[in-house]
């Protein structure tokens, strides 16, 4: 059975039996674990192992679509937010999400960032302006973008655009930060980028990162979560998963035996 | 080595059919333009522009009041029809998606767009005209929006729907609620296709005549009372051209070009703001 260890440090995410079905077909078969708060956590397994369903589920985007069904809990701080009554838009707020490839939004580079912050009411100017500067700044990209804040973010290359998203997601200052494989469509300049990003956000914010690159999950994370045809596999802390793991199909799928 | 050349051979065969082929349609765009522009350049002059109509064997006047109503019949058509179009474009993309229900709407638009656009005319006499005693120039507005939405709603529906889904995600991934959504990121991402529609559709029924003859008819005196008959660029043209004056066909001349040559120009204006602003 599944290895999944306790984390020592304080729990900023429970999940709790958790099952996921996208119309009959389940995807997430009872998914137990704890996520340490402030620290990155990462999940990887083989394609079609159910990783982004989970990571979608921390953010309830798959309410977006008909037919989609969670059982079980995820606790937040204690909450539920699967229940029906959880206010999705202020979990959003709360837990934010960067995404496979990069969604720089049609307008310019300041709009982007600005964009959650005005949707939470912010006008006035000059503090929009500044929380714009250190969400950029913290995704390491204003030196490059602050002659030109008014120029239309799909202007920039691929990597600065997935910077931006980065910006726009920290701007509302989440407490979690969820990415989906956010450096499969970059260079490996631009992801050496995004990994000092993630890095740098430990400690600060609570990180879950979907990646299909073990050599990423084991650099970047502090913990990872192995995942297997929609079962949770092993959990544990990333240098002992890698290093030494608890289950045979951890060490077949981390030796490359398959996947 | 046989075959290759064979290959060779139709490879240049076919570039030359395709190539004359395009240069065959585009002679007949430049035959039709050239031809108005030698029969109708000689009939254009300020007097076209401003002056009242004529009487029957005047050789002054002008189309004033056809062009005055030619763009009042089609500007409030116009904004019947962008609102009606792109809210209900937005329906079918955003909100039915491939329901039963947005489905037969999608259907049935398309029914709408291939009605000839006579009925679409006598319809609205039957409705409007016949019911007020009178021709009037918002019947004719009206009608024309009838066969303006059906074009504005698939546009907006086809371009709403190329949106990439993880565009809106990422709205929504930020606290987004739907009309925030659609509103901040959708149309934006859209913007381009939907003013092209728009454009489309407004050339598509900047020429139409026969929607305007039961409805707006004509009207030989300047007049910007929506609620009487109104004279219009098309149906003047169909009049003075049949007409046995001289210079009343010379006038029709004259309405052919400014006819054209203004839908061309809002062809080319709206495609370059939409350009501008995409590129922005």
């Amino acid at each position: 059975m599944a290895f999944v260890i306790e984390p020592k440090e304080p729990v900023k995410i429970v999940v709790d039996h958790l099952k996921f079905y996208y119309g009959d077909h389940q995807v997430l078969k009872d998914i137990s674990f704890k996520v340490p708060e402030k620290k990155v956590t990462a999940l990887i397994g083989p394609s079609g192992c159910g990783k982004t369903t989970l990571l979608r589920c921390f953010n309830r985007m798959h309410d977006l679509y008909p037919g989609n069904r969670y059982e079980g809990r995820i606790l937040l701080d204690g909450e539920n937010i699967l229940d029906p009554n959880y206010d999705v838009i202020r979990l959003r707020i709360r837990v934010g999400m960067v995404f496979q490839k990069p969604t720089a939004f049609p307008m310019s580079i300041f709009d982007n960032v600005a964009y959650g912050l005005r949707l939470q009411g912010l006008k006035n100017k000059t503090e929009l302006a500044d929380r714009v500067e250190k969400a950029l700044k913290d995704a390491a990209l204003w030196d490059e973008v602050k002659d030109k804040l008014n120029k239309p973010a799909t202007a920039l290359s691929g990597g600065q655009q997935q910077r931006l998203c980065i910006a726009r997601a920290i701007a509302v200052e989440p407490e979690v930060l969820l990415f989906d494989e956010p450096t499969s469509a970059l260079d490996p300049i631009s992801t050496a980028k995004i990994e000092e990003l993630v890095v740098s956000f430990r400690d600060k914010l609570t990180v879950i990162i979907v990646t299909h690159n073990m050599q990423q999950a084991a650099r970047v994370s502090d913990y990872t979560a192995f995942m297997y045809m929609g079962e949770l596999i092993e959990f544990n802390r990333t240098e002992d998963l890698f290093v030494k793991p608890k289950e045979k199909l951890t060490e077949d799928y981390i030796t490359g035996r398959f996947g | 080595m046989d075959a290759v050349r064979r290959r060779k051979f139709i490879n240049g065969f076919i570039l030359v059919l395709s190539t004359l082929a395009a240069l065959f349609g585009l002679m007949w765009l430049f035959w039709i333009l050239g031809t108005l522009l030698y029969k109708g350049l000689g009939s254009l002059s300020l007097e076209v522009f401003i002056g009242n109509p004529p009487a029957p064997g005047d050789n002054t006047g002008g189309l004033k009041h056809a062009i005055v109503g030619q763009t009042l019949i089609v500007l409030i058509a116009t904004l019947i029809g962008i609102p009606v179009g792109i809210l209900a474009g937005t329906y079918l993309s955003e909100y039915g998606g491939n329901s039963r229900v947005a489905n037969f709407i999608r259907d049935l638009s398309d029914v709408v767009m291939s009605v000839p656009s006579i009925v679409v005319g006598t319809f609205i006499y039957a409705i409007m005209v016949k019911p007020a005693g009178h021709f009037m120039g918002i019947a004719g507005s009206v009608s024309l929006a009838i066969m303006m939405i059906p074009i504005i709603l698939r546009t907006t529906d086809d371009m709403l729907r190329m949106v990439p889904p993880e565009l809106r995600e990422a709205a929504y991934a930020l606290g987004a609620t739907k009309f925030k959504v659609i509103k901040d990121v959708v149309y934006r991402a859209a913007i381009t296709g939907i003013v092209t529609g728009v454009i489309l559709s407004v050339a598509r029924i900047g020429g139409e005549t026969a929607p305007l003859l039961f409805t707006s008819f004509n009207n030989n005196f300047f007049t910007l009372n929506i609620f009487q008959p109104m004279a219009s660029l098309t149906v003047t043209m169909y009049d003075y051209a049949m007409s046995p004056y001289k210079y009343w066909q010379q006038l029709a001349w004259a309405a052919a070009i400014i006819l054209t040559f203004g839908v061309l120009g809002a062809n080319i204006i709206g495609r370059v703001i939409a350009h501008y602003k995409f590129k922005k």
